[in-house]
């Protein structure tokens, strides 16, 4: 039997899923990212290596995320998508007939708007990252509790307090002043919550025809808090899907599959790259005051790709010459 | 008197064609690149936009190669950048360089304005001298314009990214050192001939996207982060809402000349927008009618932060974009914009119009209902 990887390399954490030929998740992990994404996809081959079962073969390889271009380049992916796309694909297949995609990450938070099946529009936050996860775990530190009970905390709320979201730093003061008035914890995460939720659909959502079946997925879709104000907000039910947190991955397996069966072969390289060195290494090119930082791959000595520069002459020189996309 | 001017894409083509044949000396600044944006923003105010900002890199940079005298465009109505010359000039007074500031403001009722500001910079030149020389500035406008239109279409369709640029870069050298009319047209055949050569994939079947928006933005690659090769690089071919003849007839010619022009544009315009509001707000509009009523895939609007007449086109453009049924982009410049971020959002967007693009091609009835459709890649 074919097995398919997807595999999601963001900022905070990258993510791995192994579906099957219908397009089940029979194995999904996370791991934080911390910085080392070659390392971090290397220990996550290690991990599947070990727990996949004897009939299942490797079909076909697809990464996602910021970090997809480094990450094809180990495994030898057969897709390379951004991660707009590779959520819109999951959630579609999972979720047959969506037409909202609601998406909260730790840095980044997206709005996918599909019809029949194909997405018609989205919007991903820009400059700010005041309506993400990051800013609930920081405000869940400050308050000294753990992020996972925060969102059962806030249905506890009897009369949530209302606290500016349009920035992350009013936030913060209007927060620090409730508190000081004496409102009790529900209220104040109930009240974030709602924040958040205002933020992210005067941001993000802005204009946007938000019709139903609605889901809602991405790391912060874990806090039910979230889930109700949304739901009270849009006045439509919300949907979690089961894999929430690892859609992309889930996305970027599918689109695997199904370059795989276009080509009807894999360029996966085998879990043996989890022992590999790869080398990356970084030299700023002196050419033209750009001075780009340009960042190298190397593998057993030989450098496999190159990108980062303003005018592609150095990652024109290796590599691909074919289109990306 | 070393003259200088900001940059703006291929501009320096033309300013550079016109002063050198009125016998005038020239420092061209540098491209602009990350220490122009470095200087620039250290010394502009935080607020303004990135324009602004490339402009004073531009000027600073020109200043180290010598230039005294700067050749600044001005501007009218409610977009800053009619402002920008006299806090320009006031910022590098405060910073002690030592430069005149020229301003050609558009014509308000005769082109002898423009004339006249230009002999500010050219002294004793007779007029003939002059029109001839903005003559010969003109056709290398038309020139860099020809050649740029040609690369639109070739670099979606090269088998091997990257061969059109190479070409390109050469072209616009070869124009650049033109001396003459005779010389200049021999350049452009050239850079015809050898676009043409690169092989190609006709049979491919491309995602046009239309580029609107900002002038300055659109026309100046550094600070759009290469948007059109980034495209172009995706397999789309790109057409500008206005290319850079079309300005200069536009601003400085006060449109007398028979050319596709703002008018067009303009005239789209409303119901939207049927007033100016400043800059090319109402061209944005326009023009994005014009994409959709010419049936391209998509439109892309490019803005720097903060860009009053593109904020209220942005507000509208969804309205047009619901009306005719075109998908729409918004890319917003400033001086952070990482590009991993902006080609993701690119990627993403030209995998919604193939997408549309398939699914139109594709007789409906083939689809069973419930049927899931997956993305293709």
């Amino acid at each position: 039997m074919f097995g398919y990887l997807g595999i999601d390399v963001g900022s905070v954490s990258t993510n791995i899923v192994l579906i099957d030929e219908d397009e089940k998740v029979c194995d999904s992990l996370y791991i934080r990212t911390q910085g080392q994404p070659i390392k971090a996809v290397q220990k996550g081959l290690e991990y599947i290596r070990g727990r996949i079962s004897d009939e299942i073969v490797i079909g076909g390889v697809g990464t996602t995320g910021s970090g997809r271009h480094l990450a094809s380049i180990i495994v030898g992916a057969d897709s390379v998508k951004n991660e707009i796309t590779s959520h819109a694909v999951a959630a579609s297949n999972l979720v047959p007939g969506v037409q909202t995609v609601l998406e909260i990450g730790g840095q980044d938070s997206k709005i996918i708007i599909l019809r029949n099946g194909v997405v018609a529009d989205f919007a991903m936050n820009t400059v700010c990252a005041a309506g993400t996860g990051s800013f609930l775990d920081q405000q869940a530190a400050r308050l000294n509790i753990p992020i996972e009970e925060f969102g059962d905390i806030a249905l506890k709320a009897g009369n949530p307090v209302r606290i500016a979201g349009r920035c992350s730093v009013f936030a913060e003061s209007d927060m620090i002043h409730k508190q000081q008035m004496g409102h009790n914890l529900p209220d104040i995460l109930a009240g974030l919550c709602d924040a958040l939720v205002r933020n992210y659909l005067n941001n993000i959502g802005k204009g946007k025809e938000i019709l139903e079946p609605v889901i809602f997925q991405g790391g912060v879709a874990a806090n039910i808090g979230i889930k109700k104000a949304f739901e009270k907000t849009l006045g439509v039910e919300v949907i979690i899907p089961e894999h929430y947190d690892v859609m992309g991955a889930v996305g970027a397996a599918i689109l695997a599959r199904d370059a795989v069966r276009k080509t009807g072969t894999t360029s996966f390289k085998g879990f043996g790259v989890a022992e590999e060195m790869f080398e990356a290494t970084s030299f700023e090119c002196k050419d033209c005051p750009n001075l780009c930082e340009v960042i190298q791959i190397k593998a057993g000595g030989q450098i496999m790709a190159r990108w980062n520069d303003k005018c592609g002459k150095w990652s024109n020189a290796i590599g691909e010459k074919k289109k990306i996309s | 008197m070393k003259v200088t001017f900001p940059h703006m894409g291929n501009m320096y083509i033309c300013l550079k064609a016109l002063l050198t044949s009125l016998g005038v000396e020239v420092v061209v600044p540098p491209m602009p690149s990350q220490k122009t944006l470095t200087l620039g923003t250290q010394h502009s105010p935080e607020f303004a936009c990135l324009p602004l900002k490339i402009n004073m890199g531009n000027f600073i940079e020109a200043y180290e190669q010598g230039a005294d005298t700067i050749l600044m465009a001005g501007g009218i109505g409610p977009c800053r950048f009619g402002y920008y010359a006299q806090v320009e000039r006031e910022i590098l007074e405060d910073m002690g360089l030592k430069m005149n500031m020229v301003v050609l403001e558009p014509p308000q009722k005769h082109l002898s304005e423009l004339l006249i500001n230009i002999r500010k910079v050219t002294g004793n030149r007779s007029w003939v001298d002059i029109v001839r020389a903005i003559r010969f500035a003109w056709y290398k406008a038309r020139a860099v314009d020809e050649v740029e239109e040609i690369l639109h279409r070739i670099r979606p369709r090269e088998f091997e990214p990257g061969s059109a640029d190479a070409v390109y870069k050469k072209a616009l050298k070869w124009i650049d050192d033109a001396p003459d009319r005779k010389e200049l047209k021999k350049a452009v055949e050239a850079a015809r001939l050898e676009l043409d050569a690169i092989p190609i994939d006709r049979e491919r079947e491309v995602v046009r996207i239309g580029i609107v928006g900002e002038i300055y933005v659109m026309l100046e690659p550094f600070v759009n982060l290469e948007v059109e090769r980034q495209l172009g690089r995706l397999g789309v071919e790109v057409e500008r809402s206005i290319y850079l003849s079309e300005w200069i007839n536009d601003h400085l010619f006060m449109g007398l000349l028979n050319i596709k022009g703002s008018k067009e544009a303009r005239k789209l315009a409303p119901p939207y927008v049927n007033h100016f509001v400043g800059g090319h707000g109402q061209e944005t509009i326009g023009s994005t009618v014009l994409f959709a009523n010419r049936k391209y895939d998509g439109v892309i609007q490019v803005q720097p932060f903060t860009c009053m007449p593109e904020i209220v086109a942005e507000s509208i453009i969804p309205t047009v974009s619901r009306d005719l049924g075109i998908p729409t982009f918004c890319l917003i410049v400033d001086e952070h914009s990482g590009d991993a971020g902006v080609l993701t959002r690119l990627e993403a967007f030209v995998d919604l119009l193939e997408r549309k693009k398939e699914k139109s091609a594709v007789p409906e009835s083939t689809e069973k209902k419930g049927e899931q459709v997956c993305l293709d890649i």
